[in-house]
């Protein structure tokens, strides 16, 4: 089987990207899939970072565009998983480092080496936005519930479609449950309705994310989390699994809170 | 050694403007590879708008230019062209396609709004970043969002939910009006004149609304609360 490769992007700067891409591979990778995560945000690298790999970084991305390293050579093996592996971004070089085509061409030979190819898309609709959807069999936009995030997604959406890929899936991640009941935040309807593409999840503000980004740790790996329970839905769900949506888990889970006080 | 030039190529204050002639649209768009690679130094880095003048392309098309180019180097950032199909594509790939933008001034009205009478057609949703400018009537089936626009010097009819910016009548009579089936944006303008209200969001109506000129301001009324002028 060839590896299906999946791009993480947004248009907005800081809505999730980094952790939505870990989130899901570590989480493909706990079901026992072969995952090969791809910083694609040249020049600004955090998925490493945030997967806990930063001290083992020697050879990058654009190593292997270059041809300085073999492919092999720059697939950091985790820590935790033998058959998840990081591709970094280089740090000292700009997006113009690397082109479409030589993202494609990358891909295709990643293809053998796993199940799953996760990109992490830079911010903007620029070269590394490009760089980072060339390659890609699907795309999952994330977003947040706030007007500005959801406009820039729309903007994204339009590039998307414009390029004839598949149409994109869309992440809405940082959602508070009690913010929305009370009427102060976007809610998902509202999201949907202007975006009018797929939903594939909805992640929820959840302190474990900052914990864990800061300890290299991704959240899937808390059992308490409530947003690890949200990516570890979303990927079953790209695995093609029917998983009902955390939103309404969270009205049973109100509801049931509710019933337990009445008895 | 004779260098000879194919394809004329002009600097402008944001970067190179090159002219396709007419011919086979592969072999212009490989002679200017050739070109490029013959010139590797001169080009590395660079800005370039390219004019395929009535040439009608293709996204596909359009994506390739656009990803050869970057494979050397060279940013492609605006494509000029007299078709709207053409220009339509390049604005949802994110190109420029306004000859205005590569000077400083210039025309504030575009091109394609000096032709004659005729409607056109939009089956999709105009996403934010979509700019649609049209000599004549726009029909759109689908939503217009928030950061698109449409600009028509005529009447606008939204078979959907306007969210973005619509401005009717550009040089018209001051009779054409914006309809849709909601109108959720403010950013309206006929003619001249721009829509003062604020717009307060009602959801539980969902009645199509109009905007037309009423005087000296712009009013927004029900479908049928308003026949049409005539």
């Amino acid at each position: 089987m060839t590896a299906k490769i999946i791009t993480v992007t947004s248009g907005k700067g800081g809505v999730g990207k980094t952790t939505a891409t870990a989130n899901i591979a570590v989480a493909l990778a706990q079901m026992g899939q072969r995952v090969v995560c791809l910083d694609a945000d040249i020049g600004l690298r955090n998925l490493d970072v945030v997967l806990g790999l930063e001290n083992r970084i020697v050879y990058d991305l654009v190593d292997v565009v270059e041809g300085r390293c073999r492919l092999k050579q720059a697939m950091i093996r985790d820590k935790r998983f033998d058959e998840l592996h990081l591709i970094p971004a280089a740090q000292t070089r700009d997006k113009n480092a690397v082109s479409p085509s030589d993202m494609m061409k990358l891909g295709d030979e990643l293809r053998e080496e796993a199940d799953w190819v996760i990109i992490d898309s830079p911010a903007g609709i620029e070269r590394g936005f490009r760089n980072a959807i060339a390659p890609a069999d699907e795309i999952l936009v994330v977003t947040n519930p706030d007007v500005s995030a959801v406009r820039d997604a729309d903007r994204i959406i339009g590039l998307i479609e414009a390029e004839q890929k598949e149409p994109a899936k869309l992440i809405i991640n940082r959602m508070h449950p009690e913010m929305v009941q009370r009427g102060d935040m976007l809610d998902a309807e509202d999201v949907l309705e202007l975006l009018a593409i797929k939903l594939i999840g909805i992640v929820p503000e959840d302190e474990h994310v900052i914990v864990s980004t800061n300890v290299g740790k991704p959240v899937v790996l808390e059992e308490k989390s409530m947003a690890g329970q949200a990516f570890r839905n979303i990927s079953r769900r790209l695995m093609g699994d029917e998983v009902p949506l955390l939103n309404l888990e969270f009205k049973d889970d109100f509801l049931t809170k509710l019933s337990r006080i009445f008895k | 050694m004779d260098q000879k030039v194919k394809f004329p190529i002009k600097g402008f204050r944001e970067g190179l403007l090159v002219s396709m002639g007419e011919g086979n649209w592969q072999n212009l768009a490989d002679e200017l590879f050739a070109q490029i690679d013959g010139n590797l130094e001169f080009f590395k880095g660079a800005k370039i708008a390219i004019n395929v003048d009535e040439r009608k392309l293709k996204a596909a098309e359009i994506i390739k230019l656009r990803d050869k180019l970057a494979d050397r180097d060279v940013t492609l950032f605006a494509l000029l062209s007299k078709s709207a199909a053409t220009d339509a594509v390049a604005e949802t790939l994110g190109l420029s396609t306004r000859k205005s933008d590569l000077k400083s001034g210039g025309s504030e009205i575009p091109r394609a709004l000096h032709g004659g009478e005729s409607a056109l057609l939009i089956r999709k949703t105009l996403r934010s970043g979509t700019s649609v400018k049209f000599a004549g009537d726009v029909i759109v089936d689908g939503d217009v969002n928030p950061g698109a626009e449409i600009i028509a010097s005529g009447s606008i009819y939204i078979w959907g939910v306007l969210r973005g910016t619509a401005h009717a009548g550009i040089d018209g009579s001051g009779k054409e009006i914006i309809a849709a089936l909601e109108i959720e944006s403010s950013n309206l303008r006929i003619a001249n004149i721009d829509y003062h209200e604020p717009k307060i969001k009602v959801r539980i109506k969902k009645k199509a609304e109009k905007v037309f000129i009423d005087g000296e301001n712009l009013k927004i009324v029900d479908w049928d609360q308003h026949k049409r002028l005539e």
